[in-house]
């Protein structure tokens, strides 16, 4: 047993906050602190600067241009980077389709599509989730008829996240409605310029229009971009969804969102002292902190694991319950520590650069509040997690 | 004891959940919230017609009602509802505070106020006074005959409706002095007042608001110089017991949305609501439901009490704590359809869980308790 990071990967820490400390533009990371959105050039230009050193792709292969970087070194990356407000890198090609195309596509697909993620030619978006296919995600009812060369899609994704600038998606879409639900399901790459795609926006509660609905009537897809087998589309997701589950315990935001409240607490006053001092104020700080503490350490025996060859199974569940639970309860405390500056709508906050109301960090916090209940309800809720947990704790 | 309301607030009750229930609609309500206004006109006019507003004056002050179980009744359906028509600030915070301090002629605002005719606001909190009802830095000095008053007020609820705003300042002692808070009549368009008004994030509309020599007669003083604080509390008691009543009304929705959803949704081929996972938890959102009622009830009951303070302190603490569980199990069980904008639930939510941002948070209102518990 030994906490302490080795040599190696002290020296890694090292150069990339080195590379942060030079690269990081402090316009960028003052709005990713104050919670502004980026726009999608934005976040274009951040891959690119990552992409220039070779780190945008550091979860994939060598063989296809990425950084090869174990877990440790990943998870190393990732608090660095959520420290010091660097954008988030947006998953979608880079972390979710990419390893789907590189353990089941073809090669042409591979040379095609891979390169065109890492110079952000294409941005990706998600077609999973439909109206009647939340958590029971197998039940989805988009149907792909083959039609000599092309398959003819039609029906209907929910919630796809940044929609709006994406130019392609890749869809799970129903092939056989007679097979058994997850066996007639197949894995489809969609050009969304194609002919009878709509997209419409989806306002969140916090006003942002960060999600969309996509229609598909009669889209016509070409044959070449299925990947791998015809109805074997679920295998390929679920192995997506472990590929998403990476960093699923978030310890560097709830760090990062720690450090923020932190700072509030000490400019904020109650009763003339700082709030910081206030002592329910600072219960509630202290038990969330403990809480992060323990969960950074099972974060670190899964990733070591991980990093020793032993696939996560489980475990990762479990961090996205307790991650989920403790992010959420960082940003209730967000919202409680500016007191009555909570209330205004600052949707240009979230959304541009206009002067705040009251104190610039306290424009975005009850919307992050809001915005942020999504996190115990995507990427399976909660409640799927905690039945995958007993199913197989249990022997089910 | 008695729980049942009286025949007549039965009969508010009734008339006031029909009326809300036809004109009150999510599309209605979309489009209030779209505004630029932030409120409904009509739907102003319609509830002072109703006599909802002057169901929360005294018979004396050209009501009829006016005790905290006439507030909990209106503000219960109004959280039902979602209303966000500034009926806190403009009846129960300005509205008191000019029946209780107002001379002859500032009662005259009553008359209108309860016809649904004048709009009020309350400019007192300030940037740095978070929820501490004594931290005011405002000046007020004299000047001749006249009162000049300088300072800032932070999120100043309807302040851009109100033709008068009712703006507390200091006029002696040190910032955190209980004496010497004095209140004053301004006048919208009083030359030196300034609004910068936004939407908040839950309805309605706040402005920032800056006194640069803003020039006052005496007449404008409502109640007496150095002495605001007093009324100034009992005002915000009753706020609060509207806020409570307000919460109340939105959990009731929150979780009759909830089972709607639970009965309907089908997944894995059976609707959500036969998950026992789920069930439990919906009885969990029930049961704080009950405590959240019978603090309000308690807090109602107390109003006019030696208690008030300490039994107001005690519901809202109670149902800040409940309002959140049942604000975020409501759209947890809901999913992703609870986060969006058009949605019901999602503007249920935010009435819940904002409240928590006027006159005090769970942590002030414990804090409040055991202070007062203590003394």
């Amino acid at each position: 047993m030994d906490l302490n990071y080795s040599d190696e990967e002290k020296a890694f820490r090292a150069e990339v906050r080195a590379f942060l400390a030079e690269n990081l533009p402090a316009e960028v990371s003052d709005k990713v602190r104050r919670g502004i959105s980026l726009g999608k050039e934005g976040h274009e230009k951040w891959h690119a600067t990552l992409n220039a050193r070779g780190w945008l792709a550091y979860n994939w292969p060598r063989e296809f241009g990425g950084a090869e970087w174990n877990a440790v070194q990943r998870h190393i990356f990732e608090e660095e980077c959520a420290a010091a407000y660097a954008p988030r890198i947006v998953p979608f090609g880079l972390s979710m389709l990419a390893p789907v195309l590189q353990k089941f596509g073809t090669k042409e697909q591979q040379d095609h599509y891979l390169p065109r993620i890492l110079s952000g030619d294409d941005w990706w978006c998600q077609g999973y989730s439909e109206p009647g296919a939340g958590s029971d995600l197998a039940s989805l009812k988009t149907r792909a008829v083959r039609d000599g060369d092309h398959y003819v899609v039609n029906g209907q994704k929910t919630w796809t996240t940044l929609g709006q600038y994406a130019n392609w998606i890749f869809c799970l879409v129903r092939t056989d409605p007679e097979a058994k639900q997850q066996e007639g399901i197949s894995f489809l790459l969609i050009d969304m310029t194609t002919p009878g795609i709509t997209v419409r926006p989806i306002v969140l509660l916090d006003g942002t229009p960060e999600v969309n609905e996509v229609f598909f009537d009669d889209v016509r897809v070409p044959v070449e971009n299925l990947v791998g087998e015809e109805n074997k589309g679920w295998t390929y997701a679920k192995y997506l969804l472990t590929h998403e589950r990476t960093n699923i315990a978030g310890v560097g935001f709830s760090q990062a969102g720690l450090d923020a409240v932190k700072r509030i607490a000490r400019i904020e006053t109650a009763n003339g002292r700082p709030l910081i001092e206030n002592p329910h104020f600072a219960a509630r700080l202290a038990q969330i902190e403990i809480d992060l503490m323990a969960m950074a350490t099972t974060n670190m025996r899964i990733i070591s694991q991980a990093a020793s060859g032993q696939a996560p199974g489980v475990e990762s569940s479990m961090l996205k319950v307790k991650g989920t639970i403790i992010r959420q309860e960082i940003n209730d405390l967000t919202r409680r520590a500016v007191g009555p500056y909570a209330m205004p709508f600052a949707s240009e906050a979230v959304e541009g650069d206009n002067a705040p109301i009251g104190p610039d960090y306290a424009g975005p916090v009850a919307a992050h509040y809001f915005n942020n209940r999504k996190l115990s309800i995507f990427g399976g809720s909660n409640e799927i997690q905690r039945g995958i947990i007993a199913k197989v704790k249990m022997g089910g | 004891m008695d729980f049942n309301l009286t025949e007549e607030r039965q009969m508010l009750q009734d008339t006031l959940r029909r009326y809300l229930a036809d004109r009150y609609t999510t599309s209605v309500r979309n489009t209030i919230l779209d505004s630029d206004s932030g409120m409904s006109t009509d739907i102003w006019a319609g509830l002072a017609e109703l006599g909802v507003i002057g169901a929360l004056f005294a018979e004396a002050d050209g009501g009829f009602g006016g005790a905290g179980f006439d507030i909990a009744t209106v503000f219960e359906e109004l959280g039902r509802a979602g209303v966000v028509e500034p009926m806190l600030d403009t009846a129960i915070l300005g509205g008191r505070l000019i029946a209780a301090l107002g001379d002859d002629t500032q009662r005259g605002l009553l008359e209108e106020i309860i016809a649904g005719a004048a709009h009020l606001a309350l400019a007192h909190g300030e940037p740095a006074s978070r929820y501490d009802l004594t931290r005011v830095e405002t000046t007020a000095r004299a000047d001749g005959d006249d009162i000049i008053l300088n300072g800032r007020k932070a999120v100043v609820v309807n302040a851009e409706a109100a033709g008068q705003l009712i703006v507390s300042a200091r006029e002696s002692g040190g910032m955190f002095d209980l004496d010497g808070i004095s209140l004053f009549l301004v006048p919208a368009g009083t030359p030196g007042l300034a609004l910068h008004g936004y939407p908040m994030l839950a309805g309605g509309r706040a402005a920032e608001v800056t006194l640069d020599t803003v020039r006052l007669p005496q007449s404008a003083r409502l109640g007496a110089a150095g002495g605001g604080l007093a009324p100034l509390m009992d005002a915000i008691a009753a706020a609060n017991v509207a806020l409570c009543a307000e919460c109340v009304g939105a959990m009731q929705s929150a979780v009759e949305l909830t089972r709607g959803y639970l009965m309907t949704r089908k997944q894995f081929g059976r609707p959500i609501g036969t998950f026992q996972a789920l069930q439990h938890r919906f009885a969990d959102m029930l049961i704080e439901l009950e405590q959240a009622r019978s603090a309000l009830i308690n807090a109602s009951g107390h109003l006019d009490s030696a208690d008030r303070d300490r039994q107001i302190a005690a519901a809202r603490n109670l149902i800040a704590r409940a309002g959140r569980l049942v604000a975020e199990e409501a759209i947890q069980m809901h999913g992703g359809i609870a986060m969006t904008q058009e949605y019901e639930l999602a503007h249920i939510a935010k009435r819940i869980v904002m409240a928590d941002h006027r006159f005090g948070d769970a942590d002030y209102h414990l804090e409040r308790f055991i202070a007062l518990s203590a003394a």
